[in-house]
């Protein structure tokens, strides 16, 4: 009894190293399971290769940080610990080292040059999309565009889908070159489906207020503007997957009921799916138009 | 002669007097028509803390929003007004004008000066703010803004948002822009024009350096923002078309023109506040700052960079590769200047005697915190990786760890240590630790899960999430933490309102501190001082104290933290 209430005593060197252990090994413990909780401390993949790529730059980015942070967090604690106000201690009254500070700043300057060299050299696998796989969806050799920011895979060969943001909602229209008008196009609102092993380019616009699409384990998000075109890309490699996100950027009241899914299927599936969809909406907008015709004939239009 | 009477004694002994004029008028009309710059800075201290505690009770209903899963607490609607004007409070109605305060009330003291340099333009400032925030909150009797503190177009367009909420958000910018304006012209004037004899820009506090930047900044972003909003308000209401596509307008025009004024908006949030570190750690480490020029020219090399960095806000909207790149590299560099100061601030404490009271405690609180917010804003410069973070909880997270962590630790780091110099009288050490501890421990809690729900695909603003999205545990953590944190600052605010009356004597020097402020009575008289020494270093009142002791012989023992007297 008397041993514990010395140890809780302050100036108890056990207690001291109590706090220093725990100290140690929450520092480590955070330094070794940044691999066992991969989902914890970095953000969503799998879906696509550009995905997978800004998860393995923010990876290198979180090592390098948590060095810094454990050097930085750990300088300041020592000082705060080893320094504290002893009765005889005088404070040394250092005004500054000029050769210190240098190479601190220089130190600084040196690990942001590293980074910025990673992120270019990373860049071109989030930015640029490869081709289509042998089993993806056979595409015909794409329509050559005046655009430079829209991404095209180095065979020309894609599948652009136009995604629309309006409040609440997103609509997708499969096939078309998004500038021209689409009637007659199949169309999806809310979930997509796509084919896998496929690079899908998405043109992504907006008709009312700014939205945002974003997906997580398919890649970053891209803001939908009204008056502007918004370009980015994915190639889901598993069919079969659904992958959920919503609307990133605040588009009123129903921003957090505008959800999206991705339902990746096989190239035969999606080709079927188009066929079906393209055969429903063409049914639907049939009975509309009789629905009409016969309300005009009864007087009632 | 006994030791005790040292501590008796104030050192130095020579300080003002107050000499009273037979009061005319009743006591409280004073504070309607001074132009003295304490009285103003107390109410703006007395009043952005009023926004400050308005604003913590709209953050608490948020949370208690977003505690459980599908929770239909709030409607969407009220949702969207409260952390809009959560948003525009804390930065427009609390950060910046508590800064403001501390500038008035300080500035002239620690610079040697009689008052500001414009006295009736600086009570126009205050009472400007207060109209404003008065303007604004009036909203609440009929439609709250809820575009967000950033109102994109064309969302806080006439079209979507038709509610005069909006223009009341419009025009509190105007009136709380006009008020920073003419302040920070107020500032920048006194401290060019009113220093002491001696006082070269070498020996000026590191406080009135960031002021000085402040109002640089100020000077430099307030007009861009209200033209902005100026357009804003005749798309609204005039019919024209900055902003509306549909009419050859761009959305993205408001984006940039906001974000030229928000980017700096956050280092005119910050900025005094890495002063008041450079002040409050030497005094508690009893040792001289390590590197004055580095942190003064690091101070101003951060505000050159504010003005460049602005479209990181905007890595998600159509904008080519190349100005992607740039503001990636121009973001990057921001970090250098700002990780300068921390190191220094660090190597201030090294080989010091640190003396642990409460403004240490909420100094180093702040640093620890802030090297957090620091190390996630790199992740955020990485355009490629702000794609995925950027409008989620983690960027939620960094801007709490930057302003909240950040700019409020220091706001509360300044309270604690010029309190005594306000008043006259000292706060509760253990109230005050205690306090720091719930708020330390609650921050972390409330804002290190929101990286995480960030990254597990959790947007900002939205107000409800699904019970199976894995977020639960996030936000029930966040949650507990948000109220750990909100009851720290109560025992704060029980500690400011107790101290009042019941606090300990501070005398004039309690800290034995460095600066200018401390060589007159607590609270200062409205002359500030009688005679204004000569000023031969950036430590006058070490000086002075040095000079006492050579000349009476007897040695004082400097510790910081001794009252005159307990009551």
């Amino acid at each position: 009894m008397s041993r514990i209430r010395a140890a809780l005593r302050p100036e108890s060197s056990f207690r001291r190293r109590l706090v220093a252990a725990l100290l140690l090994a929450t520092i480590a413990s955070l330094v070794f399971a940044s691999g066992a909780f991969a989902d914890f401390l970095t953000p969503e993949s799998g879906g696509s290769p550009n995905a997978d790529q800004i998860d393995s730059l923010y990876k290198i980015i979180l090592y390098i940080a948590i060095v810094v942070f454990v050097v930085v967090e750990g300088a300041l604690f020592y000082s705060l610990v080893k320094f504290r106000a002893k009765k005889g201690r005088v404070a040394a009254q250092i005004h500054g080292n000029t050769r210190l500070e240098i190479s601190w700043t220089v130190g600084a300057a040196l690990i942001l040059v590293v980074l910025s060299a990673v992120t270019f050299a990373k860049l071109g696998s989030i930015q640029n999309p490869p081709n289509s796989s042998a089993d993806g969806l056979q595409l015909a050799q794409g329509v050559l565009t005046a655009s430079t920011t829209e991404p095209t895979p180095p065979n020309g060969k894609k599948l652009t889908i136009c995604v629309t943001g309006r409040q609440y909602i997103w609509r997708y229209t499969y096939g078309a070159n998004c500038k021209s008008n689409a009637f007659g196009l199949p169309y999806s609102y809310q979930e997509m489906v796509v084919p896998a092993n496929t690079t899908v380019v998405l043109d992504i616009q907006a008709t009312d207020v700014i939205h945002s699409w974003w997906i997580p384990k398919l890649g970053g998000k891209f803001d939908a503007v009204p008056g502007y075109r918004n370009f980015t890309w994915f190639k889901a490699p598993r069919a079969g997957e659904l992958y959920r996100g919503q609307c990133a950027e605040l588009c009123g009241r129903g921003h957090a009921d505008m959800t999206a899914r991705v339902r990746v299927v096989t190239p035969d599936e999606y080709t079927a799916w188009l066929a079906a969809q393209r055969q429903a909406i063409g049914d639907a907008n049939r009975s509309a138009v009789e629905l009409r015709r016969q309300l005009g004939d009864d007087g009632i239009l | 002669m006994a030791t005790t009477d040292y501590a008796l004694r104030p050192v130095p002994q020579v300080i003002a007097h107050e000499v009273k004029a037979e009061p005319t008028r009743a006591r409280w009309t004073e504070w309607f028509t001074t132009t003295d710059h304490k009285k103003i800075g107390i109410l703006y201290i007395v009043t952005t803390f009023a926004f400050f505690l308005i604003g913590g009770v709209e953050a608490l209903l948020i949370r208690l929003q977003l505690g459980t899963p599908n929770n239909n607490l709030l409607t969407p609607e009220h949702y969207n007004e409260l952390f809009t004007l959560h948003g525009t409070t804390m930065i427009f109605l609390f950060v910046v004008p508590m800064m403001a305060g501390f500038a008035n009330y300080f500035l002239p003291l620690m610079i040697g000066a009689r008052d500001m340099a414009f006295p009736r333009l600086n009570a126009y400032s205050y009472w400007l703010l207060l109209f404003g925030g008065i303007v604004f909150y009036s909203s609440l009797f009929w439609q709250p803004p809820e575009a967000g503190w950033f109102s994109y177009t064309p969302l806080s367009s006439e079209v979507f948002t038709p509610s005069g909420g909006q223009d009341a958000w419009i025009y509190l910018i105007h009136i709380t822009g006009i008020s920073s304006l003419v302040g920070a012209i107020n500032f920048y004037a006194t401290i060019v024009n009113m220093r002491a004899p001696g006082m070269g820009w070498g020996r000026l506090p590191l406080f009135v350096w960031a002021i000085l930047i402040y109002a640089l900044l100020l000077i430099l972003a307030l007009p861009v923002i209200a033209g902005a909003v100026t357009m804003l308000l005749t798309d609204r209401n005039f019919g024209t078309h900055f902003f509306d596509p549909t009419q050859g307008g761009s959305p993205i025009l408001w984006q940039h023109l906001f974000w030229f004024f928000g980017h700096p908006e956050v280092y005119i949030m910050i900025l005094p506040g890495f002063g008041i570190i450079s002040e409050v750690l030497p005094v508690f480490a009893r040792k001289p700052i390590f590197g004055y020029k580095a942190i003064a020219a690091s101070t101003v090399v951060i505000a050159f960079l504010a003005a460049l960095v602005w479209a990181h806000h905007m890595f998600a909207v159509p904008v080519p590769t190349v100005v992607l790149g740039f503001f990636m590299l121009s973001s990057f560099l921001i970090a250098v200047p700002t990780g300068v100061k921390i190191f220094n601030w660090i190597a201030t404490l090294w080989r010091g005697n640190i003396e642990f009271k409460t403004p240490l405690f909420f100094a180093a609180g702040f640093i620890s915190i802030f090297v957090v917010g620091g190390i996630t804003g790199i992740f955020l410069a990485v355009f490629p990786v702000d794609w995925q973070l950027t409008d989620t909880y983690f960027v939620v997270a960094h801007f709490h760890y930057v302003l909240m962590g950040g700019a409020v630790f220091t706001i509360f780091c300044g309270l604690y240590y010029w309190y005594p110099k306000m008043t006259g009288r000292m706060l509760s050490e253990p109230l005050g630790k205690a306090s720091f501890w719930l708020m330390f421990v609650g921050f972390n809690v409330t804002f290190l899960v929101q990286h995480a729900a960030g990254l597990s695909g959790m947007p900002r603003r939205v107000y409800q999430y699904p019970a199976d999205a894995g977020l639960t545990a996030y936000n029930q953590i966040s949650t507990v933490g948000s109220f750990i944190l909100g009851f720290g600052i109560l025992l704060s605010v029980i500690n400011f309102v107790r101290s009042y009356k019941r606090g300990a004597i501070a005398g004039p020097d309690p800290w034995k501190a460095n600066t200018l402020e401390w060589f007159t009575t607590s609270p200062p008289p409205v002359n500030n001082f009688d005679i204004v020494p000569r000023i031969r270093s950036v430590e006058p009142m070490k000086d002075i104290r040095r000079q006492v002791e050579r000349q009476s012989g007897i040695e004082h023992r400097e510790t910081a933290g001794q009252p005159v007297s307990f009551v």
